[in-house]
């Protein structure tokens, strides 16, 4: 086995290794020089993870195997027939991911480093950040199910760390555990789905489930379909999918860089890859696979509607990003699974710049308003305006990214986006529901490029609404923060020449890279094939349908009558329902919340609780031994002479027994 | 031998005893019952030794030397009550009940 490839357990070790001395400064008493230190580690560790990796890629490229190498380090749960090693997998799909949370992530460690400068939280932040890093690689990483869970917890447990950061503020922490309660409730789907693939093919290893499931299971079966939909229960909870996305807008509570590498490029998308790295079972279950590309569908459109009238900067990101990962669910819910990765990859690029584009946006903000004593909202894209001639850098690299999700030819996004409608499309020969599906997608690749367009103009574009004082303190960003921007920029601007698709003569990378891992289950899958026509005329309605919508949002919007959040008018009518997000929170809030809570209050605590096991058990049991003293009390008369006729009447009455017994 | 009289005469005086403990009040002569109860089974030991070995002789030198101890404690704990009561008469004493 190649000693570099069997290098994997290092860019893990290696975050842990940050998290542990980052946790430990993090307890030390802030001296000067101790900052300098924590970026050292804090960056360090990730940079020399990412170098790592790259050294890893290219070893395994030069073996390309088409199994997984599987790396065992010690004997995790031997309980009778599970026999769970502690081990990692190395293959192409988890290559890819690796390469992005590593790449990514050191970026973003990057940026952390310019944007938390004067946070007193400096070592927690980058402790936890590390920390998440660990959890990350080690879902990615794992050559079976309970180690991936392990890092599906663990991230999730990050998540709602840095989500809650500032956590003297109710809402942070309110938000934190919202994301870590809808998280709870996929994650009951991981283990159940766990279970049943445990108890029908009688092992958790990758390797093996996914050899035995053609045998063990009957396909199209109960079984494979209770799996699969179990397993996208998990999806829906950690990548923010219908019914339990509403925590992903809340969590952007939390600092920007956390939004950007938790909440859009890595940790999200974790549902993504888990359906990729099981898309044997989903092939297997096509009513599994309907409902993944469905549920995907809905949620792009549904979440792009919403991004159409959000006024925080970043919560139409988190808006947009439910979206795209809905995007990314359609694609490997169709069993396009290099398609989905593709777009988990350059959305990982795009998005990842606009969040750290908008973390820009809003340091500067910040820093104008802090300049000034002033109390406006940093975040609110009525407040800006015209940043253009402030941040020229960040307003053309988040143009690039723009122009990127909205699916523009040839930055990145179009050749994932395409590639999804594509696959969507042709499914449809075969299921004509996704013909629908495709449908939905188009529509959300209009409100896409209209919402990201809405959101450049009146960040960027414009008058400015800043203030008159504020204004002189708008400048862009250091070069710590803007260096990362600008790597992300071209990263996300030239991202999808690694899949060219053979359409343009391109080679088509990735899905070669990946097809050790999805041709199994590909096989299994309708072969639909589009001619070379069609792909054109789709090709050619993707990109008309974004132009139109970047087109339409800078004929339509005007920034110029736009006044300061503080001032602005409430909307009215459909906009104000946009507005409120649909009112699901409110929605759930009425349905589950309140009966939850009135069930708990009512009925479990004041009823069961407070009267049956306080008053009742407890109190009764000490009411009855009372009861008992007081009946009994009559025989305590203090007469020696009674208590001696008692005892031996007594007596008398155990002789007359034993002599009976013995008698009879 | 004269096993069967022996036995007779310790139950007739064990129920004396007990019939002396539970219907007489005097302190004193419940003690003296108690003693004849002790001595009646003293009998019975020594009786049923003739039969069944020199283990129950043995025995009623134990029960006389509790006995003994018994009589002081006991005459103390009487002159006590005594002292306290200015009776000896049991059906005085419940400081036991409540109240």
């Amino acid at each position: 086995m190649d000693t570099t490839v069997a290098l994997i357990w290092l860019p893990p070790a290696l975050a842990l290794l940050g998290f542990v001395l980052n946790g430990t400064l993090a307890f030390v008493r802030p001296r000067p020089g101790a900052k300098t230190l924590v970026s050292i580690i804090g960056a360090g560790v990730l940079l020399a993870a990412f170098g790592v990796s790259v050294a890893i890629f290219s070893a395994f490229a030069g073996l390309h195997p088409d199994a997984p190498l599987v790396f065992r380090y010690w004997s995790w749960i031997p309980v009778g027939t599970l026999q769970l090693d502690f081990a990692f997998q190395v293959d192409q799909l988890a290559l890819v991911m690796l390469m992005v949370v590593t790449g990514v992530g050191s970026l973003i460690h990057l940026f952390s480093i310019g944007y938390m400068k004067d946070d007193p939280g400096y070592a927690r932040y980058f402790a936890y950040l590390n920390l998440f890093v660990f959890f990350m690689l080690v879902l990615v990483l794992g050559a079976n199910f309970p180690v991936m869970f392990v890092g599906w917890e663990g991230v999730g447990l990050c998540s709602y760390l840095l989500i809650g950061f500032w956590f003297s503020e109710q809402a942070n922490a309110d938000a934190g555990r919202k994301a870590f309660i809808m998280n709870r409730i996929g994650d009951f789907g991981f283990m159940v789905a766990m279970f049943i693939i445990f108890w029908s093919t009688g092992s958790l290893d990758f390797e093996t489930v996914f050899s035995h499931a053609p045998t063990a299971l009957v396909a199209g079966g109960t079984t494979v379909t209770a799996i699969t939909l179990f397993l996208f229960l998990g999806c829906t909870g950690k990548s923010a999918q219908i019914p339990l996305y509403t925590w992903l807008p809340d969590a952007m509570a939390g600092p920007t860089p956390v939004s950007a590498l938790i909440h859009a490029a890595t940790m999200v998308t974790a549902g993504v890859y888990l359906v990729a790295r099981c898309n044997l079972l989903f092939a297997m279950a096509p009513i599994s696979g309907a409902v993944v590309a469905g549920v995907g569908a809905l949620t792009a459109l549904f979440a792009a509607t919403i991004a159409l009238k959000q006024w925080d900067i970043k919560r139409v990101l988190a808006y947009s990003t439910i979206s795209q990962l809905g995007y990314m669910f359609v694609g490997v819910g169709t069993g396009a699974i290099t398609a989905g990765v593709f777009h988990l990859m350059t959305h990982a690029f795009f998005k990842a710049l606009l969040f750290l584009g908008s973390g820009s946006v809003i340091y500067a903000m910040h820093h104008a308003y802090h300049a000034t004593h002033s109390h406006e909202d940093a975040q609110d894209m009525r407040n800006m305006g015209g940043l253009r001639r402030h941040l020229p850098w960040t307003w053309a690299l988040m143009w690039i990214a723009t122009l990127a999700i909205a699916g523009i030819p040839p930055l990145s996004g179009f050749f994932s986006k395409d590639e999804i409608l594509a696959a969507a499309f042709a499914h449809g020969g075969a299921q004509p529901l996704w013909f629908g599906f495709w449908a939905l997608g188009l529509g959300t690749a209009l409100l896409t490029a209209f919402y990201m367009t809405r959101m450049m103009l009146y960040t960027f574009h414009g008058p400015n609404r800043t203030g008159d004082t504020a204004r002189e303190h708008l400048h862009e960003a250091p070069w710590i923060m803007t260096g990362p921007l600008l790597l992300l920029g071209v990263l996300s601007a030239a991202g999808g020449l690694i899949n060219v698709p053979e359409l343009y003569h391109g080679s088509a990378w990735l899905h070669h890279w990946l097809e050790p891992v999805t041709e199994q289950g590909a096989a299994l899958l309708p072969q639909t094939h589009l001619s070379q026509g069609t792909e054109w005329v789709l090709v050619g309605i993707a990109v008309a349908v974004a132009v139109l919508g970047i087109a339409g949002a800078w004929r339509l919007l005007k920034p110029e009558s736009l006044v300061p959040a503080a001032t602005s008018p409430e909307e009215r009518g459909f906009a104000r329902i946009l507005r409120h997000k649909w009112y699901v929170d409110e929605i759930y809030d009425a349905l589950i919340v309140r009966p939850l809570v009135w069930l708990s209050r009512e009925v479990l605590w004041k009823r069961v609780d407070q009267r049956a096991i306080d008053s009742g058990v407890v109190n009764g049991a000490a009411r009855g031994a009372r009861a008992l003293g007081w009946a009994n009390r009559w025989l305590q008369t203090g007469q020696v002479g009674v208590y001696v006729a008692v005892f031996v009447v007594g007596v008398l009455l155990l002789l007359w027994r034993a002599i009976g017994r013995g008698g009879s | 031998m004269l096993l069967s009289p022996a036995l007779a005469i310790s139950a007739v005086l064990f129920t004396l005893g007990v019939a002396g403990v539970l219907f007489r009040r005097n302190a004193i002569v419940i003690f003296m019952c108690v003693e004849l109860m002790l001595n009646a089974v003293n009998l019975t030991f020594v009786a049923l030794a003739q039969e069944l070995g020199v283990g129950g002789q043995v025995f009623v030198f134990f029960v006389m030397a509790v006995a003994a101890a018994e009589a002081a404690v006991g005459l103390a704990i009487i002159l006590a009550v005594y002292r306290h009561k200015h009776s000896v008469s049991l059906q005085n004493m419940n400081l036991l009940k409540d109240g």
